[in-house]
């Protein structure tokens, strides 16, 4: 294998892609690993979600009014994306990890592709994400959740979520590649795991004073979790869904830039 | 390859500083394939930086740098297929066995049988019964040995050692000694950097002293020695240092598998 035509040759393009394919495959098979060795981190993720599932559906649940659905129906998108914001906490602090214990500068010593690094990442938080998801949603089944939607609406919803998991695990990945202390390295979820208290995630933005109204109904949470509610609820979907895709893929795009930004200063 | 009569490593007037703290100013060394050279120094003569900047992790202010014909800057990706770095702290995957860990390095040089990689390396570095355990579970000389095997990984031809030593007790030095000697011997070349006079002394076939920013000496150990007027003979009682009454009150040296016990205790770390 020549080593010089990687740059000399602009056709061997396509197998230094394949080869970055497989090198972010090997990388997500390695990280994974770590979740399947601690699989606490999943159960972890999905018991906070759950905690306020029970509490919400059982106990402050019966005093709210949102109309004719039952109020499980109405809280499990919101906590859904609980879920996801517990669980990138868990991106950053492995990313951190592999940074203090210099595996990160052992990987960019080699000849593989920077960005394979923070895509092997972002994967397996991907598919951890959706292992995590996929236990709250069982649960809420439990309680007593149900759905008349069809196959398109739900695969409507898992693109959804696959697309908020994407978002917030680069916005993960910055708070990874910066923080300076493991404690930093998950903190930022903090307001992240709040910030559907402050929506129409667990009760109606009407009956809140106007600022706070304003703010809810104007941050994404609230676009979100109205489409979902909408598409699980097999209605038909409005404006919302536009609007929080142009949220979540805006997030996305500044967030991913921002990272790649900060990987390559790294060497600098 | 057509670089086998050029140096393995070649700098010239390499400058580097950060903010205002010039640390490289206009460093001058050649490493001659398959040598062992130590790049002797105090804490912060900028030895890492160097280092750090022969692996492509960090660019020079001024100045070039090339390893087995490739230069740091433009050809960034040939000097990470030649050169493999082993850092100051051992960079291994504790989660990891040192089998996986190993043969995750393999599948990313793109190696056709990563385990049999792997599994020839445990036995290379007497790690054979360790390899099934977790890194993390490994003592400091161990996980060394580790590290040194993974980037051994795809046989590089220019191996750097960032301080390999710093860190460990007596024995698990001389286990790391014996190692890097048998690189060389199998045609790596090495080089390493070490703020103890007699690693330097012990391994190096030259030894470049970097002081303040420069290389200002570069010679063989005798080379060196010449420098220094001529030694006079003094008589000198000379008792056994504690470093010999050490290494005979703990065993002669292992050089193998581990300290006795280890193995058996493998299956109750978890």
């Amino acid at each position: 294998m020549s080593t010089h035509a990687i740059h000399a040759d602009p056709a061997v393009g396509s197998g230094a892609t394949l080869r970055g394919i497989r090198d972010v495959a090997t990388l997500t098979g390695r990280s994974l690993r770590h979740v399947l060795r601690s699989p606490d981190t999943i159960v972890t993720t999905a018991v906070m979600p759950i905690a306020f599932l029970l509490l919400f559906t059982f106990v402050l649940g019966g005093a709210i009014d949102v109309g004719d659905a039952a109020y499980v129906d109405y809280l499990l998108p919101g906590i859904l994306l609980i879920t996801i914001a517990s669980g990138i906490a868990y991106t950053s602090y492995r990313l951190f990890l592999d940074l203090q214990a210099g595996i990160v500068e052992r990987l960019q010593a080699m000849p593989i592709a920077r960005s394979a690094v923070l895509w092997a990442h972002v994967l397996t938080s991907l598919v951890a994400n959706l292992v995590s998801l996929a236990v709250v949603v069982l649960a809420a089944l439990a309680m007593g959740f149900r759905s008349g939607a069809g196959i398109g609406a739900w695969l409507a919803v898992a693109g959804i979520l696959v697309l908020v998991t994407l978002a917030l695990t680069w916005v993960a990945i910055i708070a990874g590649l910066t923080a300076r202390s493991v404690d930093g390295a998950s903190a930022f979820s903090y307001p992240l795991i709040l910030l559907p208290f402050v929506s129409s995630a667990f009760v109606p933005t009407e009956t809140m004073p106007g600022p706070v109204r304003w703010f809810a109904e104007h941050q994404p949470v609230t676009a979100i979790v109205d489409a979902m509610r909408a598409l699980l609820a097999g209605e038909p979907v409005g404006g919302e869904l536009a609007v929080a895709l142009a949220w979540v893929l805006g997030i996305l795009v500044v967030a991913a830039t921002i990272a790649a930004a900060i990987q390559r200063r790294r060497r600098a | 390859m057509s670089v086998v009569e050029a140096p393995a490593i070649r700098i010239r007037g390499l400058e580097r500083s950060f903010r205002d703290v010039s640390v490289l100013r206009g460093v001058d060394l050649d490493v001659a394939p398959g040598t062992i050279v130590a790049l002797l120094g105090a804490n912060g003569a900028g030895k890492t930086t160097l280092v750090r900047i022969l692996a492509t992790l960090l660019r020079q202010d001024a100045g070039t740098a090339s390893v087995a014909g490739h230069d740091v800057r433009s050809d960034a990706r040939g000097v990470r297929e030649a050169l493999s770095l082993t850092g100051q702290f051992a960079a291994v995957d504790e989660v990891l066995t040192g089998r996986e860990n190993l043969a995750l390095v393999a599948r990313l040089r793109h190696l056709p049988d990563p385990n049999g990689v792997a599994d020839a390396l445990l036995e290379r570095f007497s790690l054979v019964e360790a390899g099934r355990r977790r890194a993390g579970t490994y003592s400091g000389g161990m996980r060394r040995r580790l590290d040194l095997a993974m980037s051994l990984v795809g046989d590089p031809a220019v191996v750097v050692l960032d301080e390999p030593t710093t860190g460990l007790d007596p024995l698990a030095r001389l286990e790391v000694w014996d190692a890097v000697r048998e690189l060389a011997t199998a045609g790596t070349t090495v080089l390493l950097t070490t703020q103890h006079l007699e690693e330097a002394e012990q391994l190096a076939d030259r030894i470049a002293i970097l002081h303040r920013g420069r290389i200002v000496q570069d010679g063989t150990l005798a080379e060196l020695r010449a420098l220094l007027p001529q030694a006079t003979v003094e008589m000198v009682e000379r008792g056994p240092s504690l470093e010999d009454v050490f290494l005979a009150v703990v065993g002669e040296r292992p050089g193998l598998e581990s300290p006795a016990g280890d193995a058996g205790t493998s299956e109750g770390e978890r």
